[in-house]
């Protein structure tokens, strides 16, 4: 196996990723970015409306107003001081953004302009704020495609279409990881002093999806394998306005601009579920809404999808309903100018143009709440008391700080992957500086190439895509928005009989080595399994409904018994692993802690876990 | 209705693939809407899980699944099967050797993009309050256009010039250097006109205008190339693209 040695290995190439080669790289440290694809292909480019950060260049905003939105729409999961850090530094990180060419749009004032995004307001509540800044409906791309060629400028080391497949833990700390050069079949090692995952999401364990394909979770997943704990894995969120059945998401920014959901009696069926923020709740208050429509017999030719209407006159009517200055009023024009992309979607795929017609919309799997647990500077913690694996760093979708609790708000991945992406490289760059080189073991890599020869060798019945696409079924039947004890155990039921198919039934047409897709989708599906897994049964055991877990079986949030974050952990073989699940790392409260010891009475305290109300 | 597929195929790796062949596919149930990604997954997960291709975000924006359906370079997750008939012919993108089926090597497609200076340069000092560099938004729209690139190598991989000599940059290239020639916050326009006057810049473009139809996200390509050589031309980047043209 050929080995390459560098300080630093960071394992993805989208923002998170890029952020920290960046970072580290100017922190002086030498760094491979090892990524599964070529780095602009990275899912960082598929986000659209915007990064949020309290700029206050159209309405006066601080970073305590974010901190707030964050902690309220994180449902009170969300770890208080990490959402403050991650409001403060987003002002610096979204300059800074800017200051390495990224083309934001931009206000009359020539600042960088913004716009209303789900959850975001000003002053503890009080009303929406303008607070994403956006380039057209492609900020990630922008973010992404900055962020590339600012790599490209520091002369960064990338290993594109170079798959990590495992990582080598010695004596509890990180060696560095081992991958598969898709080019050739070959594996090879990467020692490094340090290992930083920011691998992305694992969407594609549901069927109705924003994610790419190649969202398979694999960091978490080889995490979880190597014995590291993931936390919160039963937040998922489902974001409210995915395009019907294909899932591709059609941003909030389209509600941001105007756009209003519309059930099947034309009904703005959100001013009943949230009366003051309507169609800009939090995610998951809209995804439920929907769902509860649908069963109510109000979706779309019963078909379970709502209309999004953007069409101006729609738009202005609401607008004139709610008393809004008419320089507000949109027309075509801004449509095709502030929404491009979502045009663009919808005219091909769905042969619909919403400046004309409504957009047919459902809830689509989105983001990942939880992953590798982290501390504030993106160190891997490994324990519920915040006990730090020396060498191992993550940050991004993979990754759970927690800023975003039990659901994520608009605009927060991307504030999250840059933020923690950049503070990660600088702490990176600081423990390389320091560290000695941990000395690979002998057989480093064996183990994971001959499980790549078994998959390969598989003469069963069960191809790799068919196992994936009942796994996604039951997910999505058992697993998604709505869940009961009933059909959790389904799910979990379901997944042990296609984790007994892959193991012992896998059937593998491509045996080359050259570019073999059929094999790496097949090791992907077994990560998909995994999170499934963790994924079912975090959500079986905790007994309550908060944020984007609904169970109907337990409709309220109990915070005394259960506001604080799971870790599960995975023993035993792949093939027949046994989960233990703890619901024992506290919230950071401390935002709130710090209220009542400057006396603030009860209803002045603004971080007190209360009932949330958009 | 039934599809067929004729699939231009190989395998280095495979005694008796290692030179291209076709492959005919058939496949029923499908519907007119279906993008054609998700019928080569459907031949892939049920019937050869050998058939190579990359693909990713499967709307249209990440720039992996560039391919030649029927003669015309396409992404094919933002093609679907009415636009292209119920026989769909598939082969790798044009002029960039092919590693295994659909799957071509990408490295001296991006190599000719790093050639440019693809990346923002400044050297003044940041702006003294700490915040933002000022810019109109009249300014911004100038390079609008070409901020959209997802190097896909469509254009690239259909220009005849390319073809021809692996050596010219390509129609993606420029388009990588035009969004920031025209960004006034840039300090490097001068470079890059210098780059692209180069016997293997802009030059070798003869604006046959493959490129243009090829985007899948519309960007006007060839007008593009046509304001780097007005700017080299002209020797400035300056009052080349009129904004009020753009609204």
């Amino acid at each position: 196996m050929q080995i390459h040695k560098h300080d630093a290995i960071i394992i993805g190439a989208g923002g998170a990723g890029l952020m920290a080669a960046l970072y580290a790289s100017r922190g002086g440290a030498d760094v491979a970015v090892v990524s599964k694809l070529y780095p602009t292909r990275s899912h960082t480019g598929t986000a659209q409306g915007g990064i949020g950060a309290a700029l206050g260049n159209l309405d006066e905003d601080k970073p305590i107003y974010h901190t707030y939105d964050t902690v309220k729409g994180g449902d009170y999961l969300t770890d208080q001081h990490a959402a403050k850090i991650l409001a403060e530094n987003a002002v610096e990180a979204v300059i800074e953004l800017e200051h390495m060419g990224l083309p934001f749009d931009r206000t009359s004032e020539k600042r960088i302009s913004q716009r209303r995004f789900g959850g975001h307001t000003r002053n503890f509540g009080e009303e929406l704020v303008r607070r994403a800044c956006h380039a057209a409906d492609r900020t990630g791309h922008m973010i992404l495609q900055t962020l590339y060629q600012q790599c490209i400028k520091n002369e960064v080391n990338f290993f594109d279409e170079f798959q990590v497949v495992d990582m080598i833990v010695v004596d509890g700390t990180v060696a560095g990881v081992v991958a598969i050069e898709l080019g050739t079949g070959e594996f090879h090692i990467f020692h490094g002093k340090a290992s930083f995952f920011a691998s992305g999401g694992w969407g594609r364990c549901w069927s109705v999806t924003s994610n790419a394909h190649s969202l398979t979770g694999d960091g978490a997943a080889i995490a979880l394998r190597r014995g590291l704990p993931l936390q919160d894995m039963e937040f998922f969120q489902f974001h409210p306005t995915g395009i019907y059945r294909m899932g591709i998401l059609i941003t909030e920014g389209v509600r941001g601009e105007g756009g209003v959901l519309i059930n099947s009696v034309g009904e703005r069926f959100m001013e009943r579920y949230a009366p003051s923020a309507k169609d800009l709740a939090s995610r998951d208050v809209v995804s439920r809404a929907i769902y509860l429509e649908t069963r109510a017999g109000r979706s779309i030719k019963n078909r379970g999808y709502m209309h999004l209407d953007v069409r101006p006159q729609t738009v202005n009517r609401y607008f004139a309903e709610e008393g809004r200055d008419r320089a507000d009023f949109i027309d075509e024009s801004t449509v095709e100018r502030k929404l491009p992309d979502i045009l663009d979607f919808c005219r091909t795929y769905l042969g619909v143009d919403p400046v004309e017609e409504p957009m047919p919309v459902q809830p689509t799997a989105h983001y990942a709440m939880g992953g590798i647990p982290t501390n504030i500077d993106a160190e891997v913690v490994i324990d519920a008391a915040g006990a730090v694996m020396p060498g191992a760093y993550a940050a991004g979708e993979t990754a759970c700080v927690s800023v975003h609790g039990a659901n994520r708000l608009g605009t927060n991945s991307l504030v999250d992957l840059v933020v923690f992406g950049r503070r990660g490289g600088m702490k990176m760059a600081e423990y390389v500086r320091g560290a000695d080189w941990t000395p690979l073991p002998k057989d480093a890599g064996a183990e994971i190439e001959a499980e790549f020869e078994r998959i390969r060798k598989g003469e069963g019945k069960s191809r790799p895509g068919a196992l994936r696409q009942l796994m996604q079924a039951t997910m999505m039947d058992n697993v998604g928005v709505f869940r009961t004890e009933e059909t959790l155990q389904q799910g979990i039921s379901d997944l042990a009989e296609l984790r007994e198919r892959f193991y012992k039934d896998l059937q593998i047409d491509d045996k080359s080595r050259v570019f073999n897709t059929d094999l790496m989708e097949a090791w992907e599906f077994g990560c998909l399994l995994d999170l499934a897994d963790v994924t079912a049964r975090t959500a079986l055991e905790r007994k309550e409904s908060r944020g984007a877990h609904s169970r109907e079986d337990f409709k309220k949030r109990d915070d005394e018994n259960w506001l604080a974050h799971s870790l599960i952990t995975q023993q035993g073989s792949t093939s027949d692993p046994t989960y233990e699940a703890h619901f024992d790392k506290k919230v950071d409260l401390s935002l709130w802690e710090a209220e009542i010891e400057e006396g603030l009475p009860e209803e002045q305290q603004k971080f007190k876990p209360i009932e949330r109300v958009y | 209705m039934d599809v067929t597929f004729r699939i231009r195929r190989r395998n280095p790796d495979m005694p008796g693939q290692e030179k291209p062949y076709w492959q005919e596919f058939t496949l029923a149930d499908v519907d007119p809407t279906d993008r054609v990604l998700e019928m080569l997954h459907r031949i892939k997960w049920e019937q050869d899980g050998s058939l190579s291709l990359r693909r990713s975000c499967a709307h249209g924006v990440c720039g992996s699944d560039a391919m030649r359906i029927n003669g015309v370079n396409r992404l094919a997750c933002k093609i679907l099967v009415r636009d292209v008939g119920e026989k769909i012919q598939v082969e790798p993108i044009l002029g960039l050797p092919v590693i295994k089926d659909l799957i071509v090597d990408m490295a001296p497609f991006f190599d000719h993009y790093k050639q440019v200076m693809p990346f923002f340069v400044n050297n003044d000092p940041l702006p003294e309050d700490g915040r933002e560099r000022l810019q109109t938004q009249d300014d911004r729209e100038q390079f609008d256009d070409t901020t959209k690139c997802i190097l896909c190598a469509c254009c690239t991989t259909s220009c005849p010039s390319f073809w021809a000599n692996g050596h010219y940059v390509g129609p993606a290239a420029i388009v990588g250097a035009h969004r920031f020639i025209f960004d006034t916050r840039d300090q490097a326009g001068r470079e890059r006109l210098d780059i692209l006057s180069e016997p293997n810049g802009v030059w070798r473009c003869r604006t046959i205008f493959n490129c243009t139809p090829a985007c899948p996200r519309d960007i006007e390509v060839t007008k593009a190339i046509g304001e780097v050589k007005l700017a080299i031309r002209k020797g400035t980047n300056v009052g080349i693209i009129q904004t009020s043209a753009i609204h």
